[in-house]
């Protein structure tokens, strides 16, 4: 099927969406290079001051490099944890079907009920403002997207592989580690990569678990909209948005220029 | 929701019986999920109907104190029209995805989760400088004339900006429904002398409806407990439910009612996933047909 199929209002509908996807989030990049301390748009002076502020200042720094910790350990938690859940999930017993969806249930409960059903229990744990509280909170959260990535590379897993490998000898820890996980892996993979993301973008649970010591990325760009009028959440977002849209056109001409390398 | 669910169970379907010690390889999620996730659930029903005293008294308060089911209501209507909005401006689009070439298709998608991927703070900064005092959209709006158009602190500002944030939420389940539609249909009706817009209000649009209801129902449910979005953009005035919960909870330390909100909250939640899958089953019963 060849693009001439489009109708010209239908081309003008995809291009008014894809303006509206893509262009709200570009207005942050001009009020990042402005001098003045508001959030005025566009600046009438420009600096680089909310830059130096980004990588200087401890409040910014320190948010940031706790986001990368917790979403760290949250996503390796979510995965490890969630990987063993998916390869149980497979097999057949009583009560597999309302597991998992026990399992993926965290996404459907509203953000605000989760965050202040932790908040509170948490409270009385002793874990508010604590990296451990933040990582098992947030391993909750990503744990449904590696059962589902993994579930999904599982589904189409050829099981007399494992037969073949444990009736050549090997042991079963063996097995899974020659056998299944690299197997399992781009599922494995991308379920890590889903937990990341959605731990180093989480706001709600981290806006209630935050003390003034442990203070996550999303959290500091909150208050700074909300409590502070600190611009410098204008040069943490235009480096958001400029890094991921790179990753992700990296990633995708790089998987397609993979396929045609594949074809021929 | 139902989509990942079914990947996940249809394994268990057709693997072998397992030995009861195999599956303590599920332990560590059901303690995980127990912990963060069950018994602080169980934990806040239980305070809603124990804190401060014992009884529905948190449950009565919500429906006498004036304020909570006007909340509730306007949190319902601001969402349904969110979904609605979502739906009409994602319809066409995931449409056009299913008519373009391979290339485009993937330089579309990209597109569609660009914002998914980007920042949800850096989104929603973007929109409170676009809708802010003498931002662009006033701006704009000034320009030709209409002055004051200030979105920010308006339901009518959360809305917008929460139309653009659920955008993919509502493309990539319509384009999964739209992309198994055999287009031939659409031809077929013509060439038997249907006008465009006949074949596709008989043919198009029945075949579409479990996409609709699921890029709908995904959207509301999203949007009812929303929170950051009205907590940026709106105004205590005009609050939406989640500003509730989380002003009753954090700055009057009253677990009880804000638990109680989060409860019917829930409970909202629910029964549109309920409807929703009564709904699924009706018009998947009447495909067969």
């Amino acid at each position: 099927m060849s693009e001439s199929k489009l109708s010209w209002p239908l081309k003008i509908w995809v291009g008014l969406v894809i303006l509206l996807l893509v262009a709200p989030a570009l207005v942050v990049i001009p009020v990042s290079f402005g001098a003045s301390n508001s959030f005025v748009f566009p600046p009438k002076e420009w600096s680089l001051r909310w830059y130096e502020n980004f990588f200087t200042s401890p409040q910014w720094t320190s948010s940031l490099l706790n986001s990368l910790q917790v979403a760290l350990l949250a996503a390796l938690l979510a995965t490890v944890v969630g990987l063993f859940a998916a390869i149980g999930l497979q097999r057949k017993f009583k009560g597999a079907a309302a597991l998992s969806g026990a399992l993926l249930s965290p996404q459907i409960v509203p953000g605000i009920v989760v965050a202040v059903a932790i908040y509170i229990t948490f409270l009385g744990l002793h874990l508010n403002g604590t990296m451990i509280g933040f990582v098992i909170a947030h391993a909750v959260i990503g744990l449904p997207f590696v059962i589902i990535t993994v579930s999904t590379s599982l589904a189409n897993f050829d099981r007399t592989l494992e037969t073949a490998s444990s009736s050549l000898g090997a042991r079963p820890f063996t097995t899974f580690r020659k056998v299944t996980l690299p197997l399992l892996m781009p599922g494995v993979a991308s379920g890590f990569v889903f937990a990341f993301v959605s731990s180093f973008d989480e706001v709600v649970i981290a806006i209630f678990l935050q003390t003034p010591s442990l203070r996550t990325l999303p959290v500091q760009m909150f208050e700074s909209i909300t409590l502070q009028i600190d611009p410098t959440i204008a040069a943490a977002s235009s480096l958001i948005v400029v890094v991921t849209t790179a990753i992700l056109f990296a990633w995708h001409f790089a998987s397609q220029s993979n396929r045609k390398k594949v074809k021929q | 929701m139902t989509v990942p669910l079914s990947v996940v169970t249809a394994g268990a379907k057709n693997a072998r019986r397992a030995d009861g010690r195999k599956l303590l390889v599920l332990l560590p999620a059901v303690a995980l999920l127990l912990m963060a996730f069950v018994y602080p659930l169980a934990n806040i029903v239980w305070l809603s109907f124990t804190s401060p005293d014992p009884g529905l008294g948190n449950y009565v308060k919500l429906f006498t104190d004036g304020i909570s089911i006007k909340i509730l209501l306007r949190t319902l209507q601001t969402s349904a029209l969110v979904a609605l909005l979502t739906l009409v401006i994602a319809y066409p689009f995931a449409y056009a995805m299913t008519r373009v070439s391979p290339k485009t298709r993937g330089v579309l998608t990209i597109l569609v989760l660009l914002p998914f991927w980007t920042s949800l703070m850096a989104r929603n900064f973007a929109w409170y400088l676009l809708e802010q005092r003498g931002g662009p959209i006033e701006q704009f709006f000034a320009f030709f004339g209409i002055e004051g158009v200030v979105l920010l602190g308006s339901v009518a500002g959360v809305t917008i900006a929460m139309v653009q944030v659920m955008l993919p939420f509502a493309v990539l389940p319509l384009y999964a429904s739209l992309s198994g539609i055999d287009s031939r249909l659409m031809n077929a009706a013509i060439s038997c002398g249907a006008s465009w817009t006949k074949a596709f209000r008989t043919v198009y649009l029945p075949l579409s409806m479990p996409g609709v209801v699921s890029a709908f129902s995904l959207v509301l449910i999203l949007s009812l407990g929303f929170y950051v979005t009205p907590a940026i953009l709106g105004s205590p005035q005009q609050a939406l439910v989640s500003q509730l919960i989380a002003t009753r909870v954090n700055q009057l330390l009253d677990f009880g009612g804000g638990g109680a909100l989060g409860m019917i909250l829930l409970l909202m939640t629910l029964v549109v996933l309920g409807i929703v899958s009564w709904l699924g089953k009706v018009l998947g019963g009447a495909k067969r047909v």
